[in-house]
């Protein structure tokens, strides 16, 4: 709440200077909790990757932004019944989505992360060397997509329901390796004991973009020019690198 | 024809040859799975439901203990303690048995063997059991040896009162091979599965492996029936 009222005051100053400018009220979305992206603090307190992206951007638009915390299942339903007018919860640009909502430029998007037991030593962008290793994959992401589409043939891809499953036959030596979604491997995987990181994270799919209603063209236009600014500014790197070891700008 | 069947094609995204030759793979793995688990559950039954009959305790309990296990406990449970549970065994990587269970698929033939075995052990025991004693006490006025009682007279007699009830065991084993998917194999399932996740298509993706479950239901029924006019031959009327 404080880091609210800091962001809605500053709008405000800022406002004070600039004669023309609007006030502006926005109700942004999170479904919480989703770590690192959003959740609440010890003190209760909403943050996160995108919360604090959301005050930058926020300030960047001199808008007076409310936070509103939505179950995912109702979140376009929420959006398209005008009870907030943006969505910034981790939501993957999807043709399917895009059909009901209008997504802004990605500002996210966590790579597929290749992980495997600590005696594997084959090079994983070597086809020669992945031919006949079994893939482990869950059924549907776009860590299967890619997959099919790269290595499909040349490696055999077994596909999952859950990573707990994936991550079972991993340790019971069924897979060679596996491609998951690297918070997921990052969290399951790695913390366990006799695993480890194999080559580079691969960026897949389009990234996760804010959603809003379709005929919301004009706030579209004025988010994507405060993220593009953010991302320049060096102010979207010192949030992300608050909550990543990695990459994950778009 | 064939143009016909090459328009339907054209027109959609999701019968395309790939996604064809994927339901036929996975077509191939239900049948063998089904048909295997099958006959090596019914080689397997036969033996148990003559113990399972028996009056000595010793040699009764045990197989009761086998049926009230695998009767008593959800298939999908069995699959999952063979398949992830003998993966966590310490140093099983490491014996021959590992080149055995490392696939998916000898796992879930073993799973679905001992589960179809129990079930089909209870279903012959019952029909031994009721045989008429008329028939068991000719056959010993006929100074038959037991074991020749039991070839001759007691299985055929039971095989007979048997068939109906195993034709839905076999049907029954046919639909819960669906299951196979959940430990990575591709089955008409699985096959489906992949589809539909590929196409977010549940309607072209599950009807269309409906129609193939059904079509391999209309083979079992039809076959069965031509099994029980063999075995009920007896029972027609005389034409003529």
């Amino acid at each position: 709440m404080r880091k609210m009222i800091v962001a809605a005051s500053v709008a405000l100053a800022m406002m004070a200077g600039v004669a023309n400018a609007q006030e502006r009220d926005l109700r942004i979305a999170f479904d919480v909790p989703y770590e690192p992206f959003e959740y609440k603090d010890e003190n209760g307190e909403l943050t996160g990757f995108e919360v604090e992206l959301a005050e930058a951007m926020c300030e960047e638009m001199n808008a007076n932004c409310e936070f509103v915390i939505q179950a995912w299942d109702g979140m376009i339903p929420g959006l398209l019944a005008r009870k907030f007018d943006l969505i910034m919860s981790s939501m993957s640009i999807t043709p399917e989505r895009a059909e009901r909502v209008l997504f802004s430029e990605p500002y996210y998007n966590t790579p597929g992360g290749w992980f495997a037991r600590e005696d594997f030593d084959t090079d994983v962008t070597d086809m020669d060397a992945m031919e006949g290793k079994t893939v482990g994959v869950q059924r549907g992401t776009t860590m299967d997509t890619y997959v099919t589409e790269e290595m499909g043939g040349i490696v055999n891809i077994k596909r999952y329901t859950t990573a707990d499953d994936m991550v079972l036959d991993l340790e019971g030596q069924r897979l060679d390796v596996v491609f998951v979604d690297y918070p997921v491997g990052e969290q399951t995987i790695l913390g366990k004991e006799g695993f480890k990181e194999v080559g580079e994270p691969v960026k897949l799919g389009q990234g996760v973009g804010v959603a809003m209603r379709k005929r919301d063209e004009e706030l579209a236009e004025e988010v994507n020019a405060a993220l593009a600014t953010l991302k320049e500014d060096g102010t979207y790197d010192t949030i992300m690198e608050k909550y990543f070891a990695y990459d994950i700008k778009m | 024809m064939p143009e016909f069947i090459a328009e339907l094609l054209n027109r959609n995204d999701i019968f395309t040859a790939s996604t064809i030759m994927e339901y036929w793979g996975g077509l191939v793995t239900t049948v063998q799975l089904v048909f295997l688990s099958l006959v090596l559950g019914l080689i397997l039954a036969i033996p148990l439901a003559i113990m399972r009959t028996s009056k000595n305790p010793l040699i009764n309990m045990p197989v009761w203990l086998y049926t009230y296990v695998f009767r008593g406990t959800p298939l999908l449970i069995q699959l999952y303690i063979i398949y992830y549970g003998l993966a966590q065994i310490e140093g099983i990587q490491q014996t021959f048995w590992w080149d055995i269970f490392r696939e998916a698929f000898y796992p879930a033939l073993l799973a679905f063997t001992l589960n179809t075995a129990a079930y089909t052990t209870e279903i012959i025991r019952g029909a031994i059991v009721a045989t008429p004693s008329g028939e068991i006490e000719a056959a010993k006025a006929y100074g038959m040896s037991w074991a020749l009682r039991m070839r001759r007279i007691i299985l055929p007699s039971a095989a007979r009162r048997a068939v109906q009830a195993y034709s839905n065991e076999v049907i029954f084993m046919l639909h819960a091979s669906a299951i196979a998917s959940v430990v990575t194999l591709v089955d008409l399932t699985g096959a489906a599965r992949n589809i539909y996740s590929r196409f977010y298509a549940p309607f072209e993706a599950f009807i269309f492996v409906a129609l193939l479950y059904m079509a391999l239901t209309f083979i079992l029924v039809f076959a069965f029936r031509k099994l029980e006019n063999y075995l009920l031959r007896h029972q027609r009327p005389v034409s003529g």
